[in-house]
């Protein structure tokens, strides 16, 4: 809502400075947006008179004109405007002038013609934005010689409020004025609401089918108006700095009143209607020209205003084109309806409108305000377009409009709610200047809330109205008191802070990419992959949800790429979505991408390239971080956007809990990657699990061990050699070490020596060589039936 | 027995010749060794006449104790210089770069974020979470926003199809939470949420903290004695102005908004407040009674307050970061900003 302080002033005018003002509505609860100039500063601009024109001997394009500029004497102006006429009133900038912009307007010669002075274009005023079309022509009652401030009152302000959706009754100078006249205790100088005098009794039928949404509806015949006529200047600078245009009396005058006292109206040429006007639902598949142009097919649940022939407008929201006021209209048919909120709500939107009047309706306009809007909107357009108003046609229906509701307040709670005890009299002074009429009840107030107020039906909305007139800053501060109980907590459950931790202990940076990716992005790393879609995504590239980490942090290596990041390490923790919208899972991944060197530029080496390992040994350091590695496993698996030779898949107690690999070099090249980048992505309820520790005595007896090392194929994992090992290796062994891997000279092609330091320590004696070789050759046996492994001579 | 002093002597000039540890030892072998000179003139002793005899002895036991101690001063002065030459040629360059990986860093939302969680479970809050990809009715209407109501259009929603959106705050948590457990509550929510909305102070993606407490006697005191005393803690500063603005959310009542003095320019004005001196940082209010309804909490037994704050907003205040969009790039020169 933008309105002029001048206008607002008119109604209500607190002792208080522009600023002043508007930090005190702010403090109020409706929020000013900006206080604005509602012209630039210019000086020495007067009205002028053109009194002759002439074209300018040398160019087409100029014309040399006579001003009148009440010095007594014409000065010479040479104006390029194509719309300068003879007679017409204009601003005129005398020499010695500054225009916004700190322009300064000097004696000159244009092509060999003096000329002192300007005559002034809107926007070259800082009136309008943009650029004007022509020269801004003043109305010819303007006394020549006036400063143009004064003429058009231009030292005033817009003060713009940010709304709440709650504050319906404020989208009006007189609501607003209602909320100034409250804080400052101040009475309203609302102008005379008379009834217009009746000069025919010319009435047009009125037929309201859907009572419901419609419980008031009001016409009124206004014959004989001349639509051509000027809306005065000051109500076209009243609509120009509530930031509306000024386009016909009829449109005018009723955007005027809506402005005023906040109830949209709608102007209808009486010649257009046929038969009747009928207010009701539209019909399946009925059509309508909207006053914006636009064709719109109307929807069932959608109130319309129609004639006997079909749709005229959609109520509450916008008029049709057909039914519309023209220059050629001289019986008007003007409209005055309560439609309730739920009536309009959503309508709007549904037809991609949002407009002045849906706005108010759907957050509610007073119902009482009906009858007083269109008579002031009568009164104001026959002052204008002459005509005669014909009798008022109302139609109303009792049951269906707000009734008046009655809300009770009590003293303890209030109390309790503001831990403060306001004093009784203040309390019910407050709810009074809100409008509300307030009984004293037993411990207590009950309230008839105005009509005007949608947003008050329980006794919390008293206590804010309450709070909010007295002042929140000047309600008291405490702190809760709290019983203090302890929670238990999960010693075996990690947090993910800790996981953060060890990730940025490792040189990991945390990245934050979005939920929602591209889908290309998506379907070159996961072809398989179902997540959900948006249906109504801010852009194609994050149009679907992710369902992998990987997108988010191969984009952003990317990004560090082209900027000649080439070392990068990032993860990222984070829902991942996965399956259809009937079946989804949205599951906390933590997940992490390696690229360039293992360590920054430096001189202690670590120049190589990242590869798999550096990338293994930071998730098994994750892994370590619950207490638990031992509930892990990495299988050799294959996964759409990792390297068939170099991807694992992770399981978590058997289960699949995640992916590790080298991204594959096809999809690299597809996504145009320069550099080779290793990820890994692992569920958080997986890493964050972990377990209590469970002592064990620690053994006085000496350890045993015995290095073996196997021969086995090159394609025989690690993983299944220790496997046969352990198998076999008994209860007392107590560590595995792998401490080579070896191929080369003295090892067969394709074949690999593997070496195993093996410990055995018993808890309660001395374990014997004899035991210890049965051991051994248990283990051998099964590693060469399983895995062909021979011992290496 | 006459050649004593010369024996001495020799012995003197030799030790102090020894530069190495096997020279001063060959020294001590040719002198005091068991078939050394001195050692020798003591077997001669009994040449000597009997009276002579002790005389001598004494004498020369007392030379060797004069070379031992001195093969021992010299022993030691060449040990002392040996480990001086060592330690001379261990010298590093202390100076040069540690080796291994340099620290990573948290990004700057999540370290807030932790920060925020840390203030409250130090006053007993809990942490807790709930799904990002919401439906209509945890998100909207159990919030009392039920279909077609204006306050709708505050948040430019992201839909699947007709229920199912993402998230637009974090305020559904609450609703989640109440029907999960029993009062007294005390809960922080932080986490993702998404409205469309891109722009160069909009994101369509950012992060909330919600909070919640509901318990027996809550009033708007203890609500704005939290948010003072959470703003006072995270911004480090007891005497940072705060100010509460009535307002409107349709799941509170009555509801404000927060301002806190301009923490750039300490309320003089300036580019980052619109020249007004403050800044609005978060929103607040007492729970309204209809969420009650839906959490299935008694509203006339408890009241509570609610709060919500957005994370990248107050990061930027923090760490005077000047572009939203940058949280989003990823770009390593802004994330190790904040180690």
């Amino acid at each position: 809502m933008k309105v002029s302080e001048q206008w607002l002033r008119e109604w209500v005018s607190p002792q208080l400075s522009t600023q002043g003002l508007a930090d005190q509505i702010t403090m109020a609860g409706l929020e000013v947006d900006a206080v604005e100039p509602v012209a630039a500063d210019f000086t020495r601009v007067v009205v002028g008179e053109v009194v002759d024109k002439v074209q300018h001997p040398d160019a087409d394009k100029l014309n040399v004109c006579q001003v009148q500029d009440g010095s007594g004497e014409t000065v010479q102006v040479v104006c390029g405007a194509p719309n300068v006429a003879i007679g017409q009133r204009i601003p005129f900038a005398q020499v010695g002038a500054v225009l916004p912009g700190d322009f300064k307007i000097k004696k000159a010669k244009l092509r060999g013609v003096e000329s002192f002075g300007m005559i002034c274009s809107a926007s070259e005023l800082g009136l309008e934005e943009g650029t004007s079309e022509g020269i801004l022509v003043l109305p010819d009652e303007a006394p020549v010689g006036t400063c143009l401030r004064e003429y058009l009152n231009l030292d005033d302000h817009t003060i713009e409020v940010d709304l709440t959706p709650n504050r319906g009754d404020c989208l009006s100078v007189l609501g607003l004025a209602r909320e100034v006249g409250v804080l400052n205790r101040l009475p309203l100088n609302a102008p005379e609401g008379l009834d217009v005098a009746v000069g025919h009794d010319e009435t047009f039928p009125v037929r309201v089918e859907d009572a419901e949404r419609c419980p008031r509806y009001i016409g009124r015949v206004i014959k004989g108006v001349d639509i051509s006529a000027e809306t005065p200047t000051w109500m076209v600078e009243h609509l120009r700095r509530s930031g509306i245009r000024a386009i016909d009396p009829a449109v005018d005058v009723t955007n005027y009143v809506m402005l005023e006292l906040g109830q949209p109206l709608h102007a209808f040429d009486l010649a257009n209607l046929d038969g009747a006007v009928v207010v009701r639902l539209a019909r399946q598949g009925e059509e309508l020209m909207l006053l914006d142009g636009q064709q719109v097919k109307l929807d069932a649940g959608t109130l319309i205003i129609a004639d006997e022939k079909g749709p005229l407008a959609i109520a509450g929201v916008m008029g049709g084109e057909h039914s519309g006021v023209s220059t050629a209209t001289r019986d008007i048919f003007l409209e005055g309806a309560f439609f309730t909120p739920l009536s309009v709500a959503g309508q709007a939107r549904s037809y991609g409108l949002h407009t002045d009047a849906s706005h108010r309706f759907e957050r509610g306009v007073d119902p009482e305000m009906t009858r007083r809007a269109i008579e002031r909107a009568t009164q104001l357009l026959i002052d204008i377009c002459g005509g005669e108003a014909g009798p008022l046609n109302e139609q109303v229906n009792d049951a269906h409009l707000p009734r008046g509701r009655e809300v009770t307040l009590r003293e303890e709670r209030l109390a309790a709610a503001l831990s403060k005890r306001l004093d009784n009299a203040e309390v019910a002074e407050i709810l009074e200047r809100l409008g509300m009429v307030v009984e004293v009840v037993d411990k207590g107030w009950t309230v008839k809330v105005p009509s005007w107020r949608f947003d008050i039906s329980i006794e919390e909305d008293l206590i804010e109205e309450v709070a909010r007139i007295h002042g929140y800053n000047r309600l008291p501060v405490r702190r809760p008191a709290v019983r203090l109980a302890l929670e238990p907590e999960a010693e075996s459950r990690t947090p993910l802070a800790r996981l953060r931790r060890q990730m940025t202990a490792r040189g990991y940076q945390e990245a934050i990419t979005y939920s929602f990716v591209a889908p290309e992005l998506q379907k070159t790393l996961l072809p398989e992959a179902k997540s959900p879609v948006l249906a109504n995504p801010i852009s194609a590239d994050l149009s679907v949800m992710r369902a992998s980490l990987f997108p988010g942090l191969i984009r952003a290596l990317e990004h560090n790429l082209n900027r000649q990041q080439s070392r990068v390490r990032l993860f990222e923790s984070g829902l991942v979505f996965r399956g259809e919208l009937d079946h989804l899972e949205q599951i906390p991944m933590l997940g992490a991408l390696v690229c360039g060197s293992q360590l920054p530029e430096g001189w202690t080496g670590g120049r190589d390239k990242v590869d798999f390992f550096d990338l293994k040994g930071d998730l098994e350091s994750l892994l370590g971080v619950a207490g638990d590695a031992s509930a892990w496993r990495f299988e050799p698996g294959e996964h759409p956007s990792l390297h068939p030779g170099q991807c694992a898949r992770v399981l978590h107690r058997g289960q699949e809990a995640g992916w590790i690999g080298a991204l594959h070099p096809a999809a690299r090249a597809k996504l145009g990657l320069k550099a080779e980048a290793i990820l890994f992505e692992v569920r958080l309820d997986a890493l964050t699990e972990g377990r209590i520790p469970a002592f064990t005595p620690l053994s006085r007896y000496p350890e045993v061990r015995r290095d073996l090392a196997f021969v086995v194929a090159e394609t025989t994992p690690v993983q299944a050699l220790m496997d046969a090992v352990r198998s076999e290796a008994g209860e007392w062994l107590t560590d595995v070490a792998l401490f080579d891997v070896y191929q080369g000279k003295g090892v067969a092609d394709q074949h690999k020596s593997v070496a195993l330091g093996l410990t055995w320590q018993h808890p309660s004696r001395t374990l014997n060589d004899e035991e210890i070789n049965q051991l051994v050759d248990a283990i051998v046996t099964t590693a060469r039936r399983r895995l062909q492994a021979e011992l290496r001579a | 027995m006459d050649h004593l002093p010369v024996l001495v002597q020799q012995a003197r000039e030799a030790i102090t010749a020894a530069d190495n540890m096997v020279a001063l030892d060959e020294i001590r072998v040719r002198y005091l060794g068991k078939k050394g000179e001195l050692t020798a003139l003591l077997k001669g002793l009994g040449k000597l006449p009997p009276e002579e005899r002790p005389a001598a002895g004494e004498q020369i036991n007392q030379a060797k104790q004069a070379l031992a101690q001195e093969l021992d001063t010299q022993r030691e002065a060449l040990a002392r210089a040996e480990l001086e030459a060592r330690l001379a040629a261990e010298r590093v360059d202390v100076t040069l770069p540690g080796r291994g990986q340099p620290t990573g860093g948290l990004h700057p939302v999540t370290r807030t974020l932790e920060r925020i969680e840390s203030l409250f479970r130090r006053i007993g809050y809990d942490v807790a979470v709930g799904p990002e990809l919401e439906d209509d009715y945890h998100n909207f209407e159990a919030l009392n926003i039920p279909a077609h109501h204006p306050a709708r259009g505050m948040a430019d929603t992201f839909y699947f199809d007709a229920t199912r959106l993402l998230r637009t705050h974090t305020s559904p948590v609450q609703v989640r939470t109440m029907k999960a457990g029993e009062p007294p509550i005390r809960i922080v929510c932080p986490g993702r949420v998404y409205r469309s909305d891109s722009d160069l102070t909009h994101t369509p993606m950012f992060h909330q903290v919600e909070g919640l407490l509901v318990d027996e006697g809550v009033s708007f005191a203890d609500l704005k004695g939290t948010i003072e005393d959470f703003l006072h803690a995270f911004f480090e500063r007891d005497d940072l102005s705060v100010r509460f603005r009535p307002s409107y959310f349709p799941f509170t009542e009555p509801s404000a908004e927060v301002d806190i003095e301009c923490v750039m320019c300490s309320g003089d004005g300036c580019r980052v407040c619109s020249h007004t001196g403050w800044l609005e940082v978060m929103g607040c209010g007492m729970v309204h009674p209809e969420v009650f309804r839906h959490g299935d909490i008694d509203a006339e037994r408890y009241t509570g307050f609610a709060f919500g704050m957005g994370a990248e907003r107050l990061a930027m205040l923090r760490y005077g970061v000047n572009d939203l969009r940058l949280f989003f790039e990823n770009d390593l020169r802004f994330l190790k900003q904040f180690h």
